[in-house]
């Protein structure tokens, strides 16, 4: 761009509401990604409901559980924390995008045990379609946690370089948005896997 | 550079000033990144096309050829796979929408500069994964149908990979694209004044989003198989080679309407302009974009009348794909009423709008004898799904393409073409195109299968004929290359609107400075109201 000055009639919040509708489509590719996989579990549901009924009692239903609590929570402060950069409270945020981060720590270090634990009872992906499918479903949902915490924990440094106040706070809430989709999904995940038989 | 001296230099050079790799490669202009995109997207076209001419000629001798059939079905493959995912479904959106729907929207750039760069590289990284699967290359068509794809030994995961990464780059463009629509769009410049390219590249940009994360997870789940031994789509483990087919088509039809989209667009644009009259039916041929849009989704299954697939599913794809035929309909019958009575002046874009409302009207027509269940039986993986599928996307998207390079060719370089070698290379391309995929329409119905390395004797005059024209096809399109490369450097300077048309890119300087206008217009009216007072040719 050269050195014009900007036009005032594109200028006046421009920018949140063009970011709000990016990350909103972006969602929607996302819906799409998942999607896939839900009717893929709806097909095999009812192709083999014996077998799926098998499996999923040897599923732990504490872990994922656990689990949940444990996204809601972070889904809470990064809530609180995107309402304290509203006030220009920055400190408030930097502690809350820290919380976040341990809490989804916390979520994929669960997430560890439970499939260590799956592997020394000789369960893999292999071992029927429900396990594939369960791999494949969470599997793909903790590479959207690693992709969030890698977004969170950027916010996070720009935090500290003070690049956020109560007039600018845009890449916290598009990444806040994209954080509660990770939550969202995990939320029919939880219930589609663990809970019913 | 002794040529270079020869040309007449033009007096600004706009966003082209800047020079060398660095100033490309890291550039946030739409322009650029658009430009690059051409350039990427046209260069595989080529490629695309030199294995093509090989299948051909392979295909004029009915037994065992130069090439072995393994060969054969690896060619078909990559030259399957690199059209469709490397050339055409990039090929408008990215590089002419990229370029023009800021400029006719009198924006100074898309939404998000940054992410288009990105988009761009993720695209060039994504065709390096490709190329890597060539060590080990796929011999599945370019349909990856399981249980085949799960058990060969070729590289299916590395060019999943690969078109996942392409895939991802699409929908990050579409999602650039329908921001950019939706908020930067001048002011004044309400939905309806809009020019018709910007609501085919939305509805493009739509399906993009909603359909490509589909096959993005179907290459996961394919790459999960063939890694993890699981068996989503093996029978022998509890899966269904049908639900890779509902995956697949799921994405590749809507696409269809992806690759076709932009190219109606482009013809909306430019029968008006040399038709000197307003569009006939502006809202009729908007909407209908955003209706063929919505329903692409809902056809995937006639892909699949005879995989096994329910009657009564049959029967209700079969109605729905009938469906489809009537927005496609309307904008046909709006484009001929425009040129009715319209003051036509043949040009080349001309030339090429309007092979492709013939072309289109043909592989239209025939997708109908393909979407009927009875006669799809029939026809169903021969030469005349071939046929079809050529006329509408080759002699359809193609030409839309070509319409497009020589209409906007003095906006994107500041020269124009010369009409006289441009007309020359419609010539060999139109005889070429039909005399290479008519005689594959009597083929198909004749009972030749699609993708057979060898046939019987008695097809061999068909295929000599088809072979012949995509000689005549070649020589046109390198007429039309050479003639794009020549007058980029010596084409003589063109003005600001050699074609005097009234959409906002014709508006600003060829070519057009970085940020695109002086100051950002504002529009009062819509941009099809030719031949009426003020218009300067009539």
């Amino acid at each position: 761009m050269s050195s014009r000055p900007p036009e005032p009639s594109l200028a006046p919040a421009g920018a949140p509401e063009k970011a709000r509708l990016g990350i909103w489509t972006f969602l929607a590719t996302e819906v799409l990604l998942f999607g896939g996989l839900f009717t893929a579990y709806t097909v095999f549901r009812i192709a083999h409901p014996a077998q799926f009924h098998s499996d999923y009692l040897q599923l732990n239903r504490l872990f994922g559980a656990l689990n949940t609590v444990v996204l809601i929570c972070s889904s809470l402060s990064v809530a609180i924390g995107i309402a304290a950069i509203r006030q220009g409270k920055e400190r408030a945020l930097q502690r809350c995008l820290i919380i976040t981060l341990l809490l989804a720590a916390a979520f994929l270090g669960i997430k560890y045990l439970e499939w260590s634990d799956h592997f020394a009872h000789g369960i893999y992906p292999r071992t029927s379609i429900f396990f594939a499918l369960y791999y494949t479903m969470t599997g793909l949902h903790a590479l959207h946690v690693m992709a969030g915490m890698g977004a969170l924990t950027t916010m996070l440094v720009l935090a500290r370089r003070g690049k956020f106040s109560a007039e600018y706070s845009t890449p916290v809430e598009i990444t806040g948005i994209y954080w509660h989709f990770v939550d969202l999904v995990w939320i029919y995940l939880f219930p589609l896997l663990y809970l019913i038989g | 550079m002794t040529e270079r001296a020869a040309a007449v230099p033009l007096a600004d050079r706009g966003y082209l000033t800047e020079r060398g790799f660095r100033a490309w490669a890291t550039t946030l202009d739409h322009k650029r990144i658009g430009v690059m995109y051409l350039f990427t997207t046209l260069f595989f076209f080529l490629v695309g096309g030199l294995f093509a001419i090989v299948i051909r000629l392979k295909l004029m001798t009915p037994g065992p050829g130069f090439i072995s059939d393994h060969t054969y079905n690896v060619f078909f493959t990559i030259h399957g796979a690199l059209m469709i995912f490397i050339f055409v479904i990039p090929a408008i959106p990215s590089s002419l929408g990229n370029f023009f729907i800021p400029l006719l929207i009198g924006a100074r750039d898309v939404a998000f500069p940054r992410l288009n760069l990105f988009s761009y590289w993720l695209f060039v990284a994504g065709i390096c994964v490709v190329f890597g699967s060539l060590l080990n290359p796929m011999d599945t068509g370019w349909t990856f149908y399981a249980p085949y794809s799960t058990r060969t030994a070729a590289a299916v995961t590395v060019l999943a990979f690969g078109l996942f990464m392409t895939g991802m780059s699409t929908i990050l463009t579409g999602l650039n694209f329908v921001v950019t629509i939706h908020k930067l769009r001048a002011p004044g410049m309400t939905w309806y004044r809009m020019p018709l390219f910007i609501w085919a590249m939305y509805a493009t940009s739509i399906i993009n989003v909603l359909a490509t994360p589909v096959i993005g997870i179907t290459f996961l789940l394919l790459a999960a198989e063939r890694l993890f031994g699981i068996g989503f789509f093996d029978p022998a483990k509890g899966g269904d080679p049908l639900l890779f087919q509902h995956f697949f088509w799921f994405y590749s039809h809507p696409v269809v309407y992806v690759m076709i989209l932009p190219a109606m667009g482009i013809i909306s644009e430019v029968i008006p302009v040399f038709a000197r009259k307003p569009i006939f039916g502006y809202k009729a041929i908007a909407y209908s974009a955003l209706a063929i849009a919505f329903i692409s989704f809902l056809v995937w299954g006639h892909h699949m009348f005879v995989s096994g697939m329910s009657t009564v599913a049959g029967v209700i794809f079969s109605f729905l794909t009938f469906f489809v035929a009537v927005p496609t309909g309307i904008k046909i019958f709006n484009w001929i009423a425009t040129l009715y009575k319209g003051s036509i002046h043949l040009d080349s874009p001309m030339l090429y709008a309007l092979t492709f409302i013939f072309h289109f009207i043909i592989g239209g027509l025939t997708g109908m004898f393909l979407g009927a269940l009875g006669t799809d039986v029939h026809v169903h993986d021969t030469y005349f799904l071939v046929g079809h599928f050529h006329y509408t996307i080759m002699g359809g998207t193609i030409m839309g393409l070509f319409a497009g390079l020589h209409y906007w060719f003095p906006k994107m370089t500041g020269r124009l073409l010369d009409e006289l070698r441009a007309k020359l290379a419609w010539l060999f391309i139109i005889v070429g195109f039909n005399v290479t995929f008519f005689p594959m329409f009597i083929l198909g119905y004749l009972g030749m299968p699609r993708r057979y390395a060898e046939y019987p004797p008695r097809f061999q005059t068909l295929h000599i004929v088809s072979t012949v024209g995509s000689w005549v096809l070649t020589i046109g399109i390198a007429i039309m290359f050479l003639n794009f490369l020549r007058c980029m450097r010596k084409g003589q300077p063109a003005p600001a609107n050699p074609w005097r048309a009234l959409t906002l890119e014709w508006q600003t300087a060829s070519p057009p400075a970085t940020d695109n206008f002086e100051t950002i217009p504002t529009v009062t009216t819509w941009p099809y109201g030719y031949g009426k007072k003020g218009d300067a040719g009539e």
